[in-house]
């Protein structure tokens, strides 16, 4: 299992504020839209260093969507910022109609998602939204695991000609791809190759999939770690050479067991190659408030939760 | 004074076409697209500076969006007969793999299309971020914008209506269908708020006007005083006061025709009522 190393620990949000600032210097069609959290989705630069392109829409993200279509009518690239919630589940229908259906090049940039936002609770912790965005036609769902890959995906989306969703966290986590690397949306990233078990991993569980394989190749399990930071577009090949090799596969996501990432791959095997599969998800359950870590441990997202599902998925093979 | 004439046999043929197109796939909505007809009529034959060459971006003409979209066969009978795509095309109105989809879309890259519309309350944001897309592009032309008013009892309009004031979205002259009729009944009975949509306008910071939308005269005074009223520091709103079904006498007075097509007696009276002026499709 390959070795990584933390060069520090930060949030992804902050990878997403650096590459927007950074796009606001190399796009000048770059424009920005912030519900009424500047500060939580760190637009604090965009908006300092171009306040022509900024837009304060208040605590009306309905109105944020529906500007943000308007706005690439012009020719403009909007990126709307406010936490992963009001970013998908209270806006659909602006979303559907006035931005997937309509075909609107907007970039919905949505923070905090999953149950790592913590103390907030269940009210704030959104689990349910890479089902909802990735249902609509159209739309690339992305969620990138560091900030170094926040950054780099916040760059990329700018160049997609479509709509975008991009899920990043709140809390700080290891920081540990490369801070020069391409982010190529829909490629799947191999982080360690290996025989035994296929895990694939999205977001926040990337690094805790990471600590997972080492544990597994202490017990003489050689998992193969990949990075699913494109959920949708999916890696269809990517997902299917590895399971040819493994034969077992485990997902591991923040975010519901229904309509997640693990829902995306079981698809993809049951089409294609049928193979036993573990999630490593939350099981139909709101969150609750709590720190991050003490949640993750709670509702089954830790690196033990990953371990024991490889073990299990490779207990399964035929 | 300009002879409004020949708006007014556009506008006769235009709601010819209405009824038959909604008579020829039965189903549409007739009612509030009779209602607008001389409105859209104004708009894209006198009032807008816009291309029939279409461009999704619409830089450097006027852009109109219609956000109540059920009252789309108005509105493509209106860009048809403008030159945006044959007149012919409205026979395939609602019919499978149509362009003339039963409410407007961009997916099927109909020119004159700018956004989807037909879940309510969405057209004015739409219109909005329009307008700030042309501020940002030194553009000067106006972003025009059309609504229901039961389409104003959902909550997005109010925060379109809170953010265009609040940032002086100037260029942008939003103009609601005031029928007093939706689909369960009028309006006063399903949400009575119609009577003080000027106050409330008013009050959010916009600057009202208040038009008869079935007078051409009318309609061009209020539309021009509004247009030069755009770089003023307020959004602007008109309220227009029409009647659904206007003018076939057994489709006036009710909402009973707002999404029901004529049977073929049902048109063929409505027709006689509107004598043929530029031919049909």
């Amino acid at each position: 299992m390959k070795t990584f190393e933390i060069q520090n620990v930060k949030d992804t949000r902050s990878g997403f504020g650096e590459g927007l600032h950074e796009l606001g210097k190399s796009n000048p069609r770059t424009v920005a839209l912030c519900a009424d959290l500047i500060g939580s989705l760190k637009m604090d630069a965009f908006k300092k260093d171009f306040p022509e392109r900024f837009f304060q829409v208040g605590i009306a993200e309905a109105n944020m969507m529906g500007i943000a279509a308007g706005l690439t009518i012009g020719g403009w690239i909007p990126f709307t910022g406010t936490f992963a919630n009001f970013s998908t589940g209270r806006v659909y229908d602006q979303i559907r109609q006035s931005i997937a259906y309509s075909g609107k090049n907007v970039k919905i940039c949505a923070s905090h998602a999953g149950i790592t936002l913590g103390e907030d609770g269940a009210t704030h912790q959104i689990l349910e939204d890479i089902g909802m965005m990735k249902m609509l036609p159209g739309m690339t769902v992305i969620n990138p695991c560091d900030f170094n890959q926040t950054k780099a995906a916040t760059l990329a989306i700018a160049e997609l000609n479509g709509p975008v969703y991009l899920r990043f966290g709140r809390p700080a986590v290891p920081n540990f791809t490369d801070a020069n690397a391409k982010f190529e949306i829909g490629k799947a990233l191999m982080l360690s190759e290996g025989t035994d078990v296929s895990i694939f991993a999205t977001g926040h569980l990337v690094w805790k999939a990471i600590e997972a394989g080492h544990i597994l190749a202490k017990k003489g399990i050689s998992a193969e770690v990949i990075n699913i930071h494109t959920i949708k577009p999916l890696d269809v090949d990517a997902i299917l050479n590895s399971v040819r090799k493994t034969r077992c596969v485990v997902t591991a996501e923040e975010h519901q067991m229904n309509g997640g990432l693990g829902d995306s791959v079981a698809q993809v095997l049951a089409l294609n190659y049928p193979a036993p599969i573990e999630y490593v998800a939350v099981n139909d359950s709101f969150g609750e408030s709590g720190t991050p870590d003490e949640l993750m441990v709670k509702y089954g997202l830790d690196k033990s939760n990953i371990v024991d599902a490889a073990l299990k998925a490779i207990s399964r093979k035929a | 004074m300009i002879d409004t004439k020949p708006l007014q046999h556009t506008s006769t043929q235009v709601r010819r076409d209405v009824l038959r197109m909604v008579h020829g796939c039965k189903s549409g909505h007739p009612g509030g697209s009779l209602g607008c007809a001389d409105f859209l009529t104004a708009l894209y034959f006198h009032i807008m500076e816009h291309n029939t060459n279409f461009k999704m971006d619409g830089t450097n003409e006027d852009v109109f969006f219609l956000s109540n979209g059920h009252i789309s066969p108005v509105f493509y009978s209106v860009l048809a007969r403008s030159g945006y795509f044959p007149i012919s095309e409205l026979k395939t109105f609602r019919r499978l793999n149509t362009r003339l989809q039963g409410h407007p879309t961009t997916h099927e890259h109909l020119p004159g299309v700018r956004i989807a519309s037909g879940s309510l309350g969405q057209g004015v944001s739409v219109a909005i971020g329009a307008a700030l897309a042309k501020k940002l592009n030194n553009d000067d032309k106006i972003v025009y914008a059309l609504m229901g008013d039961g389409e104003i009892e959902e909550g997005q309009n109010w925060e379109a209506f809170m953010y265009a004031a609040h940032n002086k979205v100037d260029n942008l002259i939003v103009t609601i269908d005031y029928n007093g009729q939706q689909i369960d009944g009028s309006t006063q009975n399903v949400m009575g708020i119609g009577e003080d949509i000027e106050a409330k306008l008013t009050a959010f910071g916009w600057k009202v006007y208040k038009m008869n939308g079935h007078s051409f005269p009318e309609i061009i005074d209020v539309m021009e005083r509004a247009k030069r009223q755009t770089g003023h520091g307020q959004p602007i709103f008109i309220i227009m006061k029409t009647e659904m079904g206007y003018p076939i006498d057994f489709m006036m007075g009710s909402h009973k025709w707002h999404g029901v097509a004529p049977n073929d007696a049902e048109l063929e009276k409505a027709l006689s009522q509107l004598p043929s002026s530029l031919g049909d499709y």
